[in-house]
């Protein structure tokens, strides 16, 4: 809580994502991830709040970016698909007016060559038929192409990075595997980072080169994914992994996690997974650990691994 | 092998589509397109398949939630189908249905305690006293407190949601249960809690489980066999370890190989299929997958393939083992 008694819901973000890199965001519903994405974009909705801290994109500070300067950074150099595709395609517009639009708004293209282009982009995001598909409104394509579509969007002025909130989480699985398999392409085509939000660890495993675990609202790991699978340390983030259901062996019981999810804000002091931890000891419930490094690319913020840190990690808040 | 508690035969739904200025019907959704499946007494059967193959809707026809438009459904070797609804309302004692969204399921102005004692008093119990004891039971079995039994539906956590519509449809002591869904809009720590809670209640009171889900881990966690829909059909059904391991229809190999796990030293081979789910409303002449079978034969676009016996209980629509 801060002074003026406002919950903050996302506390001490603090991560980076590298030019080319696949970003994996990964914790349960509510815990904050797609508050920090939006924050990435300036667009923390306005009750919530006001960003504390910094976003360094490119070494430019986008907290105190003005809004001018955010709406060309916004769909130019980053730009962002969520989970369903009607809320950034416009119903009473053709795909092709929206795709030529954007480039005539952040390209100042002419109309001629913004048309070439967005067909090129439809071609590219695997859509049959891309130049009668053109005329055609959103609601008249499935799922799948809507987001494809979207992706189309998001991709055609060559953003440095791509937001993704849920991309497939609405999507069917043969459906789901098309579109990664579309995002991995575009990925090592264009070298566009992406920032994957998901609570499915399998697409982190499939998709991302590292990894960010939150809960309740702050960074508890992060590591190279490799390491998030094989040696994860968080016994949040140790929880979560062993509580997925395998398809590949049934196991005679699964591990879980007991109690819920907590409201932000409500655990006041000490460590936020301290109510659910098995190994939560004394200074867990009094005092809040801290994001700390265990030396190569892991980061852990847990008391357990009070003796193994490295550099301290100076917190920031978003609230 | 066990008796069968569930027996379904050939079972069909199909939805008007209603159109033109007279509501004329100008067509019909083949949302369920001869659906044929046992249940054993004890076991757990789960149902897979992509968003609208049909799965809500066999659930539903079994507790004639909807009626079939074709087909029987037997329960104890009774014909659900052929029961007057006095006698349905008493079969529904022994049937008794799960859903996907705890909080829509649950009524918001009733208290946690309103909502349990319902089905006791439209089934008979008339002891005020005697409903409340059984409320606080279920509430202890489903891993709640009797203190949660004066609070509202949205005093609660998605997952401990579930646990009261877990706790309701226990109420009455059902054979079967229907769960449609049940996990689905649960994070996945939570979603493990109620996994395990179902499958402690099923060894606990005999349960018999039809497990409907499009998740491919969690059903297979759950499932003793495992049945797999496209648009409106079967076309797969097995022990689950051998449908899992050794997959026959090209359709559940496509749809198991789309899945992607959680193991980041294993690089899956995976087969991706062309296109999007045909609607029901015009489903695709001979074998209905053969529009995105990467095998498709000249046979499959004009003759639908028989559902058979290929291995011991491993059933299989394909005209690639006929
Ligand atoms: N406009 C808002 N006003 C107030 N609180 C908000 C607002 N938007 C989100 N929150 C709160 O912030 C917290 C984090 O929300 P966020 O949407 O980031 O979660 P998430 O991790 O993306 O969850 P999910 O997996 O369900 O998408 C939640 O407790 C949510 O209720
Ligand atoms: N009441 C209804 N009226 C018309 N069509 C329906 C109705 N209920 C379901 N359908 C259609 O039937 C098909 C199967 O739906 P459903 O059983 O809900 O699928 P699933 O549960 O597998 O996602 C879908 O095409 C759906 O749109
Ligand atoms: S700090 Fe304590 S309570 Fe928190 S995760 Fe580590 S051991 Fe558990
Ligand atoms: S019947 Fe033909 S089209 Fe259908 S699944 Fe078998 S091979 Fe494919
Ligand atoms: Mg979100
Ligand atoms: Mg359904």
């Amino acid at each position: 809580m801060t002074d003026d008694g406002e919950i903050s819901v996302v506390n001490s973000i603090d991560f980076q994502i590298n030019s080319g890199e696949v970003l994996g965001i990964v914790g349960e519903s509510g815990c904050g991830k797609s508050v920090t994405s939006l924050s990435v974009m300036g667009l923390v909705p306005s009750p919530a709040g006001k960003v504390e801290g910094d976003i360094l994109f490119n070494g430019e500070n986008l907290v105190s970016a003005s809004e001018k300067r955010m709406r060309q950074i916004r769909g130019n150099e980053i730009a962002m698909i969520f989970q369903e595709p009607m809320t950034s395609l416009n119903p009473v517009f053709t795909i092709g007016s929206q795709l030529i639009e954007a480039l005539q708004i952040h390209r100042k293209w002419p109309k001629k060559k913004a048309q070439a282009q967005a067909i090129d982009m439809l071609k590219m995001v695997g859509l049959p038929r891309a130049e009668e598909l053109m005329k055609d409104f959103p609601h008249q394509l499935s799922g799948g192409m809507r987001q494809r579509v979207m992706i189309a969007m998001a991709m055609i002025c060559a953003p440095k990075l791509l937001i993704a909130d849920e991309p497939t989480t609405a999507l069917d699985v043969t459906i789901q595997a098309q579109i990664l398999e579309l995002m991995k392409k575009l990925n090592e085509e264009t070298d566009t980072a992406i920032m994957m939000i998901t609570h499915d660890l399998g697409v982190v495993a499939e998709m991302c080169q590292r990894v960010v675990v939150m809960y309740a609202g702050k960074v508890v790991e992060e590591a190279d994914v490799k390491t998030i699978f094989t040696s994860p340390k968080h016994p949040y983030t140790v929880g979560l992994i062993q509580s997925v259901p395998d398809m590949r062996d049934k196991k005679e019981r699964l591990y879980s996690i007991p109690g819920n999810v907590p409201k932000p804000g409500s655990v006041k002091a000490g460590c936020q997974f301290a109510p659910r931890c098995a190994h939560a000891f004394d200074r867990c419930i009094s005092e809040t650990p801290a994001l700390e490094s265990l030396g190569g690319s892991q980061k852990v913020r847990c008391w357990l691994y009070e003796d193994e840190k490295g550099v301290d990690i100076v917190d920031r808040t978003i609230s | 092998m066990t008796e069968p508690l569930v027996k379904v035969e050939n079972l069909k739904k199909h939805f008007p589509i209603k159109g033109g200025l007279l509501g004329k019907t100008v067509g019909e959704v083949k949302a369920v397109d001869g659906v044929s499946f046992t249940i054993h007494k004890g076991e757990t059967l789960g149902l897979v398949g992509e968003s609208g193959c049909g799965k809500s809707t066999t659930g539903r026809m079994l507790l004639r939630l909807l009626e079939p438009s074709e087909g029987n459904v037997f329960f104890e070797g009774k014909n659900v189908l052929g029961l007057s609804l006095n006698e349905m309302r008493k079969m529904r004692r022994e049937m008794q249905m799960v859903f996907q969204d705890p909080f829509a399921s649950l009524n918001p102005r009733h208290t946690v305690e309103k909502i349990l004692e319902e089905p006791l008093i439209v089934h008979g119990m008339k002891d005020s006293k005697e409903r409340k004891k059984r409320v606080k039971e279920l509430l202890e079995v489903v891993g709640l407190n009797s203190y949660h039994a004066k609070r509202y539906p949205h005093q609660f956590s998605g997952g401990q949601r579930q646990r009261i519509g877990i706790a309701r449809a226990l109420a009455v002591n059902p054979k079967l249960i229907i769960a449609d869904e049940p996990v689905s809009a649960l994070d996945v720590s939570i979603q493990s809690q109620v996994l395990n809670l179902l499958q402690d209640l099923q060894k606990e009171f005999g349960l018999t489980y039809l497990f409907i889900a499009h998740d491919l881990g969690v059903v297979r966690h759950i499932s003793d066999r495992v049945g797999v829909m496209y648009l409106g059909r079967i076309v797969e059904l097995a022990d689950s370890e051998p449908l899992y391991d050794n997959p026959l229809h090209p359709y559940t190999q496509a749809l198991l190989s789309a899945v992607p796990v959680p193991d980041v030293e294993i690089k899956k081979e995976r087969i991706i299929l062309k296109g999007d789910v045909p609607s029901p409303s015009n489903p695709p002449k001979g074998c209905a997958f053969h529009t995105r079978c990467p095998q498709a034969m000249d046979v499959c676009s004009a003759k639908r393939p028989d559902f058979r016996e290929v291995e011991k209980g491993h059933y299989v629509a394909c005209h690639l083992y006929e």
